[in-house]
């Protein structure tokens, strides 16, 4: 049996998973039916600063786009930060890590960016037994227009400033919650790593809106015909999330910084791919939002299930493994040839592969071999690109091939070169040409 | 409690029992089941389905237009290619047409249910009287269309939206053909074949004159003088004999003949059915007579097929249908004799049958059925007079691929052609390809003499 437990910047839990600052997280009721369920810790939704608490809106605060199914492939929010008591939160908060001490519990904080608030609040959450705080320098709506959220954590400096109060005021181990609403995600990381986080998670949601209504054209979720843009997660961000927890895992100035992974985390799959990328453990919300709180079961037996069968015996020996893969364009190996295989007992003859490569790109698909409707590679013209692949409805019924090296490859009509070459060395580049000369 | 009492009688069900067995065969989809159903489609690239439909509807484009929320031009693609596209989806039988060559086959044995989602599509247009078509500018030329059923009706709509002026004759009382007369009445409830009549005639330019039989009120030449084009979409009108002593005694029908009873009648209690039945044949007809009969409450109810199981014109689909409706099916039994009693039909003696070297031969065996009522569905003829030298083949008429028969000026269509397939849309597809011919044949013609010249 693998060994899930997780040890994250000196936090304990009994595994990796956690369910992230949001509205699962807002109250003992649903945090205690979470631990019951089985997840290893959660970050309590976020608490603001002491007096009368925000307000949210009373129509939708969500939205969503679907895929086949009405399966629900991205949700957008526009709901702030706790509503409730600042001490009511307080109070929940000690009980709940009273009767699951086992389990981890974060406090989710968000304050106006002035020293005093921060160093207000601090004792008081270290007072509930927290095991850590997570600044929230994410959320993309609401608050952001009041400088707080993504506001902060679109600003490196006040980054680095909020994290060095922090480190100042508390002993809890800090986790710096970053928003992927920004060009480039190391430059908060390198100001969150220089003002002494002990960690960095990420992603915050995206800005975003989800639709609009045809009808009454107000975006939606609609608010007496007007919205507003709101925080995008969900399946349909995890893409974007990898890249993000990987550029600050391969950053040589943040490169071994604790990172916790959000983004559209639905199983224990993508679970495995953030650890892989770095990742020292992660945070779930629109999964358990879509599903319910059991889904981490399956979480967890599939990622012991994955560990066993290849013989991981604990996230260590996961936890970025796939970093050092992740490289720039520029050095991916030129000489690596593949060519587009169709299965033809498993192809149910769809034609879309076909179509897709005839109209959009290379002409590498036949339509009908000997006046028979029949999907074949012309290997001549195929040139690798996977886009078969990525439409085929059917997995596995067509892969990709990496010829051998010395094979004939019939579209340049040359054998494939056998030695590693990128771009950098290539004679079509002028840097290269000038490196040469 | 319904009876059980021997002989031929209406009323063996109570009413309730009669409405839920001649509801609609498969309830139409809701939204919501449209919305899954029309997700499970590939949008294939040529997609297999849209060659087998004999009117080549772009399937995977209607079913992607139900599902991004678009009914009404789903509908239209439908129309566009067929213009009876609502009976097709009650009746086609999907199974070995469109559904057969649903790619989900391969994938999971499971097609995207493609029928009801045509039906989805074309109800919402029709409840909302959503038509797409505009007559073209008048041509002058006026056409004749002998027969109101699906051919004859297909080949009037695309005639009257060229701009053509079409006088239908139908010798029954009411348009539609088999859609009206022919069906079985679980397939189209609630005089969906009367609304679809409504529906394509609502083109407009278009006349129906019901109660006027080719031969009887009129004769082809007569149409051919006075029409521009004449379209014979006649559909066969006889039946075949079963060719046995007694055929004709008191209590043996024609299948077509309680079918269309059926049809017509309102609450089917009235229609008179023998507690044991024995249909004789093994095509949809068959299946038609055998499966109603147990639904107007026949005790017993046997389909004889003189061949086996694989032989069947009856898809599989069917044949399942009717077993669960309580049918039996036997096969391999020929008719030999109708047992008599007091003059009326007591059961019917059969051969057993079997191949010979391909051949249809009897065993020399032989066995008795009871039954009080005996049902004759093996096969339809076609029977016309006042065809005049109209080139006949095979007791069908002989067209070229768009429909021009041996005699300029007409095309026929559907079942009374060689070649016909016994299928609506195979007759709606002959229909609309025919008028599209006489409307190429109309513009390749000297232009009609202008008014004003």
């Amino acid at each position: 049996m693998a060994d899930l437990r997780n040890n994250f910047v000196g936090i304990k839990s009994p595994n990796p998973f956690w369910l992230a600052s949001a509205p699962p997280t807002d109250k003992a009721y649903n945090v205690e039916r979470a631990f019951k369920a089985g997840w290893g810790g959660v970050v309590w939704k976020t608490l603001g600063e002491e007096g009368p608490p925000v307000v949210n809106v009373n129509g939708p605060r969500y939205g969503a786009i679907w895929g086949a199914d009405r399966r629900l492939l991205g949700l957008n929010n526009i709901e702030l930060i706790t509503d409730r008591d600042l001490y009511v939160n307080l109070r929940e908060m000690k009980q709940v890590k009273m009767n699951w001490p086992d389990r981890a519990l974060i406090a989710s904080i968000m304050v106006p960016c002035e020293e005093n608030a921060w160093k207000a609040i601090l004792p008081l959450v270290e007072e509930t037994g927290a095991d850590g705080i997570e600044l929230n320098f994410g959320c993309p709506h609401g608050m952001s227009e009041r400088g707080m959220g993504s506001a902060v954590g679109q600003v490196p400096e006040y980054i680095e400033m909020v994290v060095r109060w922090c480190k100042q005021y508390t002993r809890m181990p800090v986790i710096t919650k970053l928003t992927p609403n920004i060009t480039d995600i190391r430059k908060p990381a390198r100001a969150a790593k220089a003002g002494g986080t002990d960690a960095v998670s990420l992603i915050n949601t995206i800005n975003s809106i989800t639709s609009v209504n045809l009808d009454t054209f107000s975006p939606e979720p609609s608010i007496d015909g007007r919205g507003s843009h709101g925080g995008y997660c969900g399946p349909a961000v995890k893409p974007i999330a990898l890249n993000m927890v990987a550029e600050i895992a391969r950053d040589p100035e943040t490169h071994g910084l604790p990172i916790s992974g959000i983004g559209g985390i639905t199983t224990w799959r993508d679970a495995a791919e953030f650890l892989a990328l770095g990742a020292g453990n992660v945070q779930v919300c629109t999964a358990a939002m879509t599903y319910g709180f059991k889904i981490v079961q399956e979480m967890i037996s599939g990622l012991s299930d994955w560990m066993d069968a290849k013989g991981h015996r604990s996230l260590d020996d996961i936890c970025g493994r796939a970093v050092p893969n992740v490289t720039d364009w520029q050095y991916l190996n030129l000489n690596y040839v593949t060519k587009a295989k169709i299965d033809q007992d498993a192809c149910i003859k769809c034609g879309r592969c076909h179509i897709a490569c005839e109209d959009t790109s290379h002409q590498a698909i036949t339509q009908f071999v000997n006046g028979v409707r029949h999907f074949e590679v012309i290997e001549e013209e195929c040139v690798g690109c996977n886009l078969c692949v990525d439409v085929c409805p059917v997995s596995n019924c067509i892969i990709m091939e990496p010829l051998a090296a010395g094979a004939l490859d019939k579209r340049t009509g040359k054998p494939v070169d056998p030695n590693y070459a990128n771009w950098t060395t290539h004679p079509n580049n002028p840097m290269a040409r000038q490196a040469a000369e | 409690m319904g009876t059980t009492q021997s002989g031929i009688l209406g009323g063996r069900l109570p009413l309730k029992e009669y409405e839920d067995n001649f509801s609609d065969l498969h309830p139409p989809l809701d939204k919501h089941e449209a919305l899954v159903a029309s997700d499970r489609c590939y949008f294939c690239h040529d997609a297999p389905c849209m060659t087998a439909c004999p009117t080549s509807i772009d399937i995977p484009m209607f079913i992607r237009q139900i599902a991004t929320g678009n009914p009404i031009g789903s509908a239209k693609t439908i129309f566009d290619q067929n213009i009876l596209g609502g009976m097709c989806a009650r009746v086609c039988p999907t199974e070995t047409l469109c559904e057969q060559a649903c790619v989900r086959n391969t994938a999971e044995e499971r097609p995207v249910e493609i029928g009801r989602l045509q039906r989805y599509a074309t109800d919402i247009a029709m409840r909302e009287n959503k038509q797409f078509y505009v007559r073209d500018a008048s041509s002058g030329r006026r056409a004749a269309v002998v027969g109101a059923g699906p051919a004859g009706l297909a080949c009037a709509h695309r005639l009257a939206v060229n701009g053509h002026d079409v006088v239908v004759y139908d010798a029954r009382e009411k348009s539609g053909g088999l859609n009206e007369y022919g069906i079985a009445a679980y397939k189209s409830v609630d005089d969906f074949a009367q609304k679809e009549v409504d529906y394509v005639l609502s083109i407009g330019g278009i006349e129906v004159r019901h109660g006027q039989a080719l031969g009887r009120d009129f004769s082809l030449a007569d149409l051919a003088e006075q029409y521009d084009a004449v379209f014979l979409g006649l559909g066969l009108a006889g039946v075949n004999a079963l060719r046995i002593e007694d055929e004709n005694a008191e209590g043996v029908q024609d299948a077509v003949d309680f079918i269309a009873a059926l049809r017509q009648s309102k609450t089917k209690a009235d229609i008179p059915v023998g507690r044991r039945v024995v249909v004789l044949g093994g095509g949809m007809t068959a299946i038609d007579a055998a499966v109603q009969a147990k639904l107007l409450g026949a005790e017993e109810v046997t389909i004889c097929y003189r061949r086996g199981k694989e032989h069947m014109n009856a898809s599989e689909f069917e044949q399942d249908l009717a077993t669960s409706k309580g049918v039996t099916i036997r096969h391999w039994l020929q008719p030999k004799r109708i047992a008599l009693r007091d003059g009326r039909v007591a059961g019917i003696e059969l051969d057993y049958t079997t191949l010979d070297n391909g051949k249809l031969t009897t065993t020399g065996e032989t066995g008795i059925i009871a039954a009080d009522q005996v049902f004759k569905a093996i096969g339809q003829t076609f029977e016309a007079s006042g065809l005049g030298a109209l080139q006949i083949e095979g007791g069908r008429i002989v067209t070229d691929a768009e429909g021009r028969t041996s005699l300029d000026k007409v095309w026929a269509g559907g079942d009374c052609v060689l070649g016909g397939e016994d299928l609506t849309v195979s007759a709606v597809a002959m229909g609309r390809d025919a008028a599209e011919s006489i409307n190429r044949a109309f513009a390749a013609a000297q232009p009609l003499a202008s008014a004003v010249a």
